[in-house]
């Protein structure tokens, strides 16, 4: 047993570890969802689906029908729509939200990571109290002082991402920042400006957009955890996270109220890791990089 | 070492006095006037501006603010208006609880996780590892409410195994107490143990390539003695690491955990406290949350400090 176990260790030696995760087909299905979802979002108001607000009380929980496609929850909207004005929600707070993160963020890491020195120091030490914060801890805080609002909910959860979106622009940066190309263009006069958008930003774009479609992801589950403890976007408005939790409460009569929801933000989150996390390998040039 | 300690512990010094000053500012700084709570709705206008005096609320920020980081520095965090209890009694009392939870939770997922990187490791390439390094990419896009439903619908409505919301003191009844703690910890492990497994299979694939595993080998050692000991111990850097990292992920874990499963501690204090606009206890648990979580960020540095040399000589 001894040997047949290490003889196989001795394989995991000699094959080298592989390089990158290709682009397969799961890459793109996964973008056929995220393309998916979006459609079905941006078009939710051309679809002909019944209103996702308006209750009808002696249709609570009714099943799946020609009338409602997916049967209706237990105030009695239907299923369908309720799922597909989630989606405009989620994606929203889920893009809106990195976006806010990866300006302001990657802006500083790119400034901290050119200029070093003083402003380095306080970047990082300003960030590190960000980061001493437990962070659904702080957006919930945030959230009970400001008031629950689609817009306030984007800001918390895009000035939540700035820390690490930060580091990810300083440490792009710092290596670039030494390299040829960059030396060249200070020796030959370019302002500060010009070497920070027309060399640096070209090349640290790529790492912040992989990381950008990771931080989609983490902001789609953020909102959907606040939202799913009734402390996230207001109701009636659906969320795809309020309505797993209204679905909670009737787990055992229809199931498929909570699954519903559920599935569908898996499926997003998940495109968006597999998406993000294959740009990420093919712009890592470490080996092996997870 | 006695060095590396003292400019860690110097550090921490301005890190704590800027998260108190967030979480003051938070506090009082945002619409939501702590003597309109108290009042209510009705309340007139004057009596509003008697409280705010009796409260020091009408006195400039930065002197609120030096005031009560004094109380807080005697221990002083402030006594709920609603319950009359004070901050630390609430945390006290329900902390124990949060921390059996964390405990219970990482020890499920170092126990799924350890194991399968090894197993992964070993066999990298092969379909059982694909598999698994799918499963645990899939399993990192499932968020904690998502779980906790799972396990609730299969173990407590179909199966009827274990019971979905409650909790009895451990001193009461031990058995009682940890069946109330099955779901919670498990839907916690359930998002802890891909990143562990995933960190450590990598890690344990480059050490199982390492000369001196090569030469146990040839001594003639178990397999099982050579993966469990030779090849972990340079990994035990990397699971303090990943431990570390989780912590916070942990905390707002079971934040969510506590509220679906009923369980009395930290998190379901905070929440409460939002319901019930008790900004007392809120303004008083997410100081002494930050607080213990920049300390714990700190004891794991020094762990790192105690396990590799070269950090605390700072040549890492």
């Amino acid at each position: 047993m001894a040997t047949l176990e290490l003889g196989i260790v001795e394989e995991v030696a000699a094959a080298p570890v592989r390089r990158a995760r290709r682009i397969g087909p799961l890459f793109w299905a996964a973008i056929g969802w995220i393309i998916f979802v979006f459609a079905a979002a941006a078009l939710a108001d051309l679809l002909p689906l019944p209103s996702p607000t308006d209750m009808d009380m002696l249709e609570r929980r009714a099943p799946i029908s020609m009338l409602h496609w997916l049967g209706t929850d237990g105030l009695g909207r239907d299923e369908l729509a309720r799922l597909i004005y989630g989606a405009r929600i989620s994606l929203t707070v889920g893009l809106c939200g990195p976006v806010i993160g990866v300006t302001i963020g990657g802006a500083l890491g790119m400034l901290a990571g050119y200029f070093r020195g003083r402003f380095e120091a306080l970047v990082v030490g300003s960030m590190d109290v960000l980061l001493a914060f437990p962070p659904l801890i702080l957006a919930l805080a945030v959230t009970a002082y400001l008031g629950q609002s689609i817009l306030n909910l984007t800001c918390i959860l895009g000035v939540l991402g700035i820390p690490a979106f930060m580091r990810v622009g300083r440490a792009a940066t710092l290596t670039l920042a030494r390299r040829e190309f960059v030396v060249a263009a200070q020796a030959l006069g370019a302002t500060h400006a010009r070497i920070l958008l027309r060399e640096l930003l070209p090349n640290v774009f790529l790492p912040l957009l992989a990381f950008f479609l990771l931080g989609v992801a983490v902001t789609i589950v953020a909102e959907g955890a606040l939202s799913f403890l009734g402390l996230g976007v207001p109701p009636p408005i659906s969320s795809w996270g309020s309505m797993i939790g209204e679905g909670r409460e009737s787990l055992e009569i229809a199931p498929r109220l909570a699954f519903l929801p559920a599935a569908a933000m898996f499926l997003t989150v998940l495109s968006f890791n597999l998406v993000g996390d294959t740009l990420r390998a093919l712009t890592d040039p470490r080996q092996g990089a997870l | 070492m006695l060095g590396f300690v003292a400019r860690k512990l110097l550090y921490l010094v301005p890190v704590l006095l800027a998260v108190s000053l967030l979480t003051f500012l938070i506090a009082s700084l945002l619409p939501g006037d702590l003597a309109y709570v108290i009042l209510g709705d009705q309340a007139t206008p004057e009596k509003v501006a008697a409280l705010r005096h009796d409260m020091g609320l009408d006195q400039p920020v930065w002197w609120r603010y030096i005031g009560w980081l004094g109380q807080v520095l005697q221990g002083d965090f402030g006594r709920s208006f609603r319950t009359g209890q004070t901050v630390l009694q609430a945390v006290g009392e329900r902390l124990p609880v949060s921390i059996e939870l964390m405990l219970f939770a990482e020890i499920i997922g170092l126990a799924i996780g350890v194991p399968l990187a090894i197993a992964c490791a070993v066999r990298s390439g092969s379909a059982f590892d694909r598999l698994m390094t799918g499963s645990a990419f899939g399993m990192l896009s499932v968020p904690t409410f998502l779980s906790a439903i799972l396990l609730i619908y299969l173990f407590a409505v179909q199966l009827r195994w274990l019971p979905a919301t409650g909790y009895v003191p451990f001193e009461e009844d031990p058995v009682a107490n940890l069946r109330f703690f099955v779901l919670p910890a498990m839907t916690l492990a359930l998002a802890e143990w891909p990143g562990i497994m995933r960190v450590l299979r990598s890690d344990m694939i480059a050490t199982l390539q390492e000369d001196y595993i090569a030469l146990a080998k040839a001594k003639g050692l178990k397999a099982s003695r050579i993966l469990f000991v030779h090849a972990l111990k340079p990994s035990s850097l990397t699971l303090v690491t990943i431990t570390g990292i989780n912590i916070g992920r942990l905390i707002g874990g079971a934040l969510i955990v506590e509220t679906i499963f009923a369980l009395p501690g930290i998190g379901r204090l905070l929440i409460g406290a939002i319901y019930t606009r008790d900004l007392v206890i809120l303004q008083g648990v997410v100081l002494l949350v930050a607080s213990g979580f920049v300390l714990m960020n700190f004891v794991v540095d020094m762990l790192y400090a105690v396990l590799d040399p070269r950090i605390r000589h700072g040549h890492a």
